[in-house]
């Protein structure tokens, strides 16, 4: 048995973004700064009003964050003997040659190409600002005035709103984890429902995990300068630098908004209604949200009972097995399959013995499929760039600036959950047992040995060949990115030095 | 004989792969074991192992048929690489040599026995021409039956066979020795166990004393992996939809491990050869080969697979789908995650298990595959299209599940 030391969640040590999307602060700025003097960083780093995660009324009209690569860490002067305790993906950074194969970042998405974050010149820290409209400037200002000038250079600006429609014209932000803060829930051995439900250490360091284990992080010896953190749960004699802290992803997708309803407008032959039925068969939700497959009568857990979260959110693709509703390529099937540890749910012991040993169900799509909950991500995702209707869109493009998405997504574990589902869902040209296609809207439409085409999209007719649209332009094409921790504020003291 | 790290030129001046035409996969790899001071936790010194070249390959038809091919068209790239080991001057028989130093796997997987390289390609070529088929004619097609769609396609893979432009050959008849042989192996194994069942119950008990009490004692060894050493690793994968693996550790010391091992491996084997659904290992489906060996002697073995998407996924897989198979095989493996009854908890312990098994990760300096682009997945349905047309009487539900395919 393993046992559940009740740890209660320090919400005081956990930054605000871990726990809140600030939907009322919906201006955002982002800081990609290089540490220009340490002493003036530390000093900066020390004094800056990073945000809680505390709860309190009525709730902040601004908000500040911080992230730190691992070149940042070592600019910091963090020894490497600390560094070596966070995960390899997160020491070794987004712009590894092998991962740009990974992760789809090649052709036009290659590194060579960024506005931020290449090779070389990535950015140490992420300083985000958050706030409503009429307090943000001020917000800012007053942040970087004096010693932020002495202690950085900035190495990219990037504003962001907050818009619960994404630039192409869709409902976004619908399927987030709930996350499961007070612990009660017993990871379970299999799970045979999809629940909306992730474990804490999904999301922060130093908790169990959906495998039931305490999540893999630095630990440090009890010294004079980590006397400020915690004690590990698992190790009391260690100091624990990851607990209440977690990873941070960040890619800026530039999404070309005109060539998306261009596209599909021309696909569709002009028709404005067929249009705008393939591109929801790209995303797998109309552009309010609805999914196209049916709500379900029964609740899921950890999606609220209430008719709007019902409406987008309370289904799984269970009642599609063809994907004739919604096509398996969809992008909404592809980042979040909603299945759970079996294909199936297999009665009983025996049952589910012979499942395990290969003698399931012959059909072809049979178990094909990793189980989504250890796949899940917390998304806090912003747009950028000037807003551009659906219908605007299929006038020809005048010079204008970018547009696109701040992508960013918060996971304890950056190869088991960001990762994978762009590599093994998003990217993979062979997901769900389909060839040809990648993700409709992210795909960036390269060929892979021994298959010169990835830009199909296959919808599944009833009883019939399916419908195939070919040659899918890349629509969404990546700026920039980074790999960040995200500390809890104890573990901010330490890396500024303030013990 | 690479093009480029991790990418083989398959017409290479050594060893031209590609011009083997019943050759599935095939690897050259150095066994650089990094791991042989692990047996210190037992307070044991390092043995000192000679440094090892295999060369694997996985081939329809007869081995000896293949080696005498092979020999035959690579002989001088072979003789090169060969003489870098032991024991291998320019007098010696090439033939006689690698006859004399080949290892047999304790246990092999393969996907679908029987599907040979000619039959993927043909079957590949079919899915491509039925594709091009349907999306030019998908305007007539779209109203039809499913049945009439079958009919009109079937019809179509006739005329292209007789154009010329599509083979479908019909599978080679099983030669009467191998069907023999596997029908003793299938008996004759069950039969051995039953004949030693008297001793096996009897000893039993004894068995699982010792072993839970191994299993409680035996020390985990998984440091967080060099990121040099990992990085490395990483430059040779993903540059097709398939990936290869090959990893190597010691056995835990003593006879139990040893026997444990070698009666998983067995039964692995067994059940892999007869019992197993084509396609299937466990739960995996990405599994194209796999081989389980010892490396000269009893101390130390080895894993080569063949498996698609990346490496992060397939451990996964592994922990998600066939923990007990993986724990029972890998467990007795010096460092291994603590198990529980041999097949329990073990590779559960993701972060120890991922950090054991990358450490044990080797480079694979050459890997060759036939099929560039195609998973196991596709090869499998491409077989069901091809049954499909082959087959003039489906049910309704069959053709329907059929087009579904296409």
């Amino acid at each position: 048995m393993t046992t559940r030391a009740p740890s209660e969640v320090d919400y005081a040590d956990i930054q605000g973004l871990v726990r809140f999307g600030y939907k009322r602060m919906t201006k955002a700025r982002y800081e990609l700064l290089r540490v220009k003097s340490v002493a003036a960083a530390r000093s900066w780093l020390l004094s800056a009003p990073v945000s809680s995660a505390v709860a309190v009324e009525p709730p902040p009209r601004t908000a500040l964050h911080i992230a730190f690569t691992a070149p940042g860490l070592r600019a910091l002067g963090i020894s490497e003997s600390v560094i070596e305790g966070f995960s390899h993906e997160f020491r070794a950074g987004m712009t590894t040659e092998y991962r740009a194969r990974q992760l789809g970042d090649v052709g036009n998405n290659a590194h060579e190409y960024w506005q931020w974050g290449g090779p070389g010149h990535g950015p140490h820290l992420l300083v985000m600002f958050f706030g409503e409209p009429s307090e943000f400037d001020a917000h800012v200002k007053s942040a970087t005035d004096g010693t932020w000038r002495e202690a950085f250079d900035v190495v990219h600006s990037l504003s962001a709103d907050l818009d619960a429609i994404e630039p192409f014209g869709f409902a976004d932000g619908i399927s987030q984890p709930e996350i499961d803060w007070t612990q009660q829930r017993q990871t379970p051995t299999t799970q045979l429902d999809y629940t909306n439900v992730t474990a804490l250490g999904e999301v922060l360091l130093g908790y169990r995990n959906e495998y039931g284990k305490i999540t893999d992080r630095p630990l440090l010896g009890p010294d004079a300068a980590s006397a400020g953190l915690p004690a590990a749960q698992d190790a009391p004699d260690k100091k624990d630098l990851g607990r209440n802290g977690t990873y941070l992803v960040m890619r800026q997708l530039q999404q070309d908004v005109r060539k998306f309803w261009q596209f599909v407008h021309e696909q569709a032959d002009g028709d404005s209604a067929k249009a705008e039925k393939l591109a929801a068969a790209m995303v797998g939700r109309e552009r309010d949200g609805k999914p196209l497959v049916p709500a379900q009568s029964e609740p899921i857990i950890g999606i609220e009972s209430k008719p709007e979260p019902v409406r987008v959110n309370q289904f799984t693709f269970d009642s599609d097995t063809s994907g004739v509703r919604c096509p398996f390529g969809s992008h909404i099937r592809r980042v979040n399959p909603r299945n759970f540890d079996f294909s199936e749910r297999p009665a009983g012991l025996l049952k589910k013995l012979l499942v395990a040993l290969g003698f399931g169900p012959k059909y072809f799509r049979y178990d094909l499929m990793s189980s989504v909950r250890f796949h899940r991500i917390l998304r806090r995702g912003r747009k950028y760039g000037p807003p551009l209707t659906p219908e605007e869109a299929l006038a020809p493009p005048p010079n204008e600036p970018e547009r696109g998405l701040h992508f960013m997504c918060l996971n304890a574990s950056i190869s088991r959950q960001f990762e994978f589902v762009q590599n093994a869902w998003i990217v993979n040209s062979k997901f769900s047992g389909m060839t040809g296609e990648s993700d409709p809207l992210l795909g960036n439409r390269e060929p892979i040995p021994g298959c010169p085409v990835t830009s199909d999209f296959n919808m599944p007719q009833e009883g019939g060949l399916r419908r195939r649209v070919s040659g899918l332009p890349q629509f969404v094409t990546v700026r920039g990115g980074a790999y960040y921790f995200l500390p809890s504020l104890r573990a901010l003291r330490y890396l500024a030095g303030g013990a | 004989m690479n093009a480029s790290p991790g990418i083989v030129d398959p017409h290479n001046a050594l060893v031209p792969f590609g011009r083997f035409a019943t050759l599935h996969f095939a690897r050259f790899v150095i066994f650089a074991d990094q791991t042989t001071e692990d047996i210190g936790v037992y307070g044991l010194p390092a043995r000192e192992y000679s440094l090892y070249l295999a060369f694997l390959g996985d081939v329809d038809g007869s081995e000896t048929a293949f080696l005498r091919w092979l020999v035959g068209a690579a002989s001088d790239g072979l003789r090169k690489l060969f003489s870098c080991c032991e024991g291998f001057g320019p007098d010696s028989n090439l033939s006689d040599w690698m006859r004399q130093h080949r290892a047999r796997p304790v246990a092999n997987y393969v996907n679908t026995r029987g599907r040979t390289v000619r039959q993927i390609h043909e079957e590949a070529v079919l899915r491509k021409l039925l594709e091009s088929y349907t999306a030019t004619t998908s305007g007539q097609l779209q109203g039809q039956s499913p049945r009439a769609i079958h009919d009109t396609l079937r019809k179509f893979a006739r005329d292209e066979v007789s154009a010329g432009r599509l083979d479908l050959t019909a599978a080679a008849r099983t030669p009467p020795m191998w069907w023999i042989r596997n029908m003793l192996h299938l008996i004759g194994m069950p039969l051995l166990l039953l004949l030693a069942s008297p001793f096996l119950i009897a000893i039993l008990p004894f068995y699982l004393i010792v072993l839970r009490y191994k299993e409680k004692t035996d020390p985990v060894v998984a440091p967080t992996v060099d990121q040099n050493y990992s990085d490395d690793l990483a430059l040779l994968e993903d540059h097709d939809v398939t990936n290869q693996f090959s990893a190597i550790g010691s056995l835990k010391p003593g006879i139990v491990r040893l026997l444990t091992i070698y009666g998983v491996l067995l039964a692995i084997d067994y059940a892999a050869r007869h019992i197993a659904r084509p396609g299937r290992l466990g739960r995996i489906r990405t599994i194209h080969f796999a081989h389980w060996s010892f490396v000269a002697g009893s101390q130390r073995m080895m894993f080569c697979s063949n498996y698609d998407g990346s490496v992060d996924s397939y451990m996964d897989d592994f922990i998600n789908k066939t923990a007990f198979g993986l724990n029972a095989s890998f467990g007795n493996g010096i460092g291994y995650p603590t198990t529980n009854w041999l097949i329990k908890d073990g590779c559960k312990d993701e972060r120890n298990y991922k950090e054991y098994l990358r450490r044990h990760t080797i480079p694979t300096q050459v890997w060759y595959k036939a099929y560039p682009g195609l998973t196991a997945v596709d090869l499998e349905r491409n077989t069901r299209i091809r049954q499909g047309i082959e087959s003039p009487a489906m049910s309704d539900q069959q053709v329907r599940e059929w087009l579904a395919l296409l």
